[in-house]
């Protein structure tokens, strides 16, 4: 076995401490770069946070430097004015309800399908499968419109106590409301496919051997592959989330009224109407910033999460 | 017996279990698809009193119908030479009045000219501003593809270095994509603002005031641009992850082969980096591409297709334009059919360039 070269290098001659030094010398580089770099994605955000604690006068007079970066005034008056100013708490209910609830029902809806399509036998199975991969291709801002089309044209019931008596009526058109922005997303191609990809790893004779025992195929889904199963369920939770909290195209043609209308359309309404940019900026701080947090505590998570969501589209 | 029965049972389950989702793709995702090419036949509009009129492909003619006029310069009737304006170039007759006085160009309008000689050529189309919608697209993803998959390149080169405080810096390249691009898209029209942004500060610092002042979203020449770098901005972080998990993925003893026959760093980044990443280059250019085309947020906010002449229009916008705004359910329909088989051509590409280096 011939040794690796670059190990039986001798460690006190001259060209190599003339060699240290140059190594020395590219990691300051490196860092220098790696940090200049971190300034460019960081300064946006941080300018952000920064000046939502800033008057409106303040954050012009700053701007013309390097104050700009720093709390040179500390005040809340901006987050009471967009508090006062605007539904906000009634906008960040919405966007919860509607990130949530999507995510909680999808992650039932989807990965049941999946453990249909990996794991049972079924006629249609192959062409079902087929159906939801050829899907993956359908961006939504293709049937954005059509859909838009068919939820005005669907009746949603809506139960109410009348005289005593439990009466259900129809409500037409679901425009305007909360479930418009959940109902149409909970079913995913795209998280059937991922959890389809992950049941299928799961060895067979796990399923073979509680069979025996008599478990029917939906206990061997409860109580075998879904807890065997977290990463893909944080995967599917975590992209959903962010696919219903940051989305603003399909709430800014399904929704006008204030009632269902969530955070993303809420900043673009107030900045329509604003000019005060000490108040824009809180309101956006107001939506970045907890998601931030989050994306720090999970990190890892979320990264793995999104690197695997290149493969939609 | 043993066999049979737990197969029916599977049956029984497999649908019951999927029915739920299978009946959502099928509602929400495959009845719109089929609702989008019907509609995109008719005159439908989203709130109307009469029932939709079947127009036949009318929709797709006004969406992708183009002509070209060549014009001859004007001359003086008397002379019969050449006129020309004050500042010496030739002067053509309006195309507008030579489109709307003959038959066959009924229903064009001027998209734009090109003067070559002493002719000059008039490119009509019946829907200009989709043209224009779509050259934008082709210009944002021609510049956005490859300066943003070599930046993430880049970077993920970056920070899977082994040195301290990688994951760090891993981290904050990657923030920006959790971010709303419809908050980040209202926070850079601040950034962008031609007196107090940041952006013409970082100008006049590095160029020590020689560049003037840029109106980045007012100019049209600029407002693509500052649409482009914030599109950059927010999401190379992304295409940084999709390449690191590349990198990961090349066996570490093809590294130390490379170095025991003597490659140094650059023959090592050439002849094994580079084509380990063959697969994922091709996988990261064509959903970048994707990308490109579903373009809307940071036009809808940062913009509305403006400044002017629809300098920023995409394809999505035009789509929401019409059948959202101005309630053409019909057309809107039909141009959301031709977004879509942009993006399957692209997508068809990619699984052609991953098969053929399958066979390699």
């Amino acid at each position: 076995m011939s040794p690796i070269p670059q190990n039986c290098q001798g460690r006190d001659t001259p060209s190599t401490a003339g060699r240290n030094w140059i190594r020395h010398l590219g990691h300051v580089l490196d860092y220098v770069l790696l940090t200049g770099i971190a300034f460019v994605f960081l300064f946006p955000i941080v300018f952000m946070v920064i000046s939502s604690f800033k008057p409106s006068t303040v954050i012009f007079r700053d701007v013309r430097s390097l104050d700009a970066f720093l709390p040179t005034t500390f005040t809340l008056e901006n987050y009471d004015r967009v508090f006062a100013r605007t539904n906000f708490a009634r906008f960040m209910f919405n966007s919860a309800v509607i990130s949530t609830v999507t995510v909680l029902l999808s992650l039932i809806v989807n990965s049941m399908a999946a453990y249909a399509l990996a794991r049972l036998r079924w006629r249609g199975q192959a062409l079902v499968l087929t159906i939801i991969i050829a899907l993956l291709t359908v961006p939504f801002e293709a049937i954005a419109i059509p859909l838009l089309f068919l939820v005005n044209r669907l009746f949603w019931p809506v139960l109410a106590v009348d005289g005593g008596n439990l009466t259900i009526s129809m409500q037409e058109s679901w425009l305007n409301t909360l479930h418009v922005q959940i109902v149409p997303f909970v079913a995913d191609a795209f998280s059937i496919f991922l959890f389809y990809q992950f049941f299928l790893d799961i060895p067979r004779e796990l399923d073979e051997a509680a069979l025996v025992d008599g478990a029917s195929p939906f206990l061997i889904y409860w109580r075998l592959i879904v807890p065997l199963s977290r990463p893909v369920f944080a995967t599917v939770a975590i992209l959903q989330f962010l696919f219903r909290w940051n989305d603003y195209l399909w709430p800014a043609i399904s929704v006008q009224s204030e009632k269902a209308r969530p955070l993303t359309v809420g900043i673009a309404t107030f900045f329509g109407q604003n000019t005060d940019w000490g108040q824009i900026l809180a309101y956006a701080s107001m939506i970045t910033v907890p998601v931030l947090i989050v994306f720090l505590l999970f990190q890892r998570g979320f990264i793995r999460s999104i690197a695997s969501s290149g493969l939609k589209g | 017996m043993a066999k049979s029965s737990p197969r029916r049972s599977d049956a029984i389950y497999g649908w019951l279990m999927g029915a739920p989702a299978f009946l959502g793709v099928f509602t929400f995702i495959i009845l719109p698809f089929i609702i989008a090419i019907a509609l995109s036949l008719t005159n439908a509009r989203l709130i109307s009193p009469t029932a939709p009129e079947f127009v036949g492909l009318g929709n797709y003619d006004r969406l992708l119908s183009v002509t070209i006029l060549r014009l001859n310069p004007l001359r003086d009737e008397a002379s019969g030479r050449l006129l020309r304006d004050s500042e010496g170039k030739l002067e053509f007759p309006r195309s507008r009045s030579i489109l709307r006085s003959e038959e066959r160009y009924e229903g064009f309008f001027e998209w734009f000219t090109v003067d070559i000689g002493d002719k000059r050529y008039v490119i009509a189309a019946k829907d200009p501003v989709f043209m224009r919608s779509l050259r934008n697209n082709l210009f944002f993803a021609s510049v956005v593809v490859p300066l943003q998959s070599s930046l993430a390149l880049a970077l993920a080169l970056l920070v899977n270095q082994r040195i301290r405080g990688a994951r760090l810096f891993r981290t904050i390249y990657f923030s920006p994509v959790v971010t709303s691009i419809t908050v980040m898209s209202v926070v850079w029209i601040f950034l962008y603002n031609k007196d107090a942004g940041l952006i013409n500060q970082f100008v006049n610092c590095i160029s020590a005031g020689q560049l003037g002042s840029v109106n980045w979203l007012g100019d049209v020449r600029s407002a693509m641009w500052a649409i482009i770098i914030l599109s950059i901005w927010h999401a190379a972080g992304f295409q940084m992850v999709i390449f690191l998990a590349g990198l990961q993925s090349i066996p570490e003893i093809l590294y130390e082969a490379a170095s025991i026959d003597g490659a140094n760093a650059r023959q090592r980044f050439w002849y094994v980096t580079l084509p380990g990443l063959r697969n994922t280059s091709v996988f990261v250019v064509i959903i970048t591409t994707i990308f490109s085309f579903r373009l809307f947020t940071q036009v809808r906010i940062m913009t509305q297709g403006g400044p002017r002449d629809n300098a920023t229009s995409s394809v999505v916008f035009h789509a929401v334009e019409e059948g959202f705004r101005a309630g053409h359910v019909g057309y809107g329909s039909a141009i959301s059919v031709v977004f879509f088989l942009i993006v399957l051509c692209i997508s068809l590409i990619q699984r052609f360039a991953l098969r053929n280096s399958g066979g390699e």
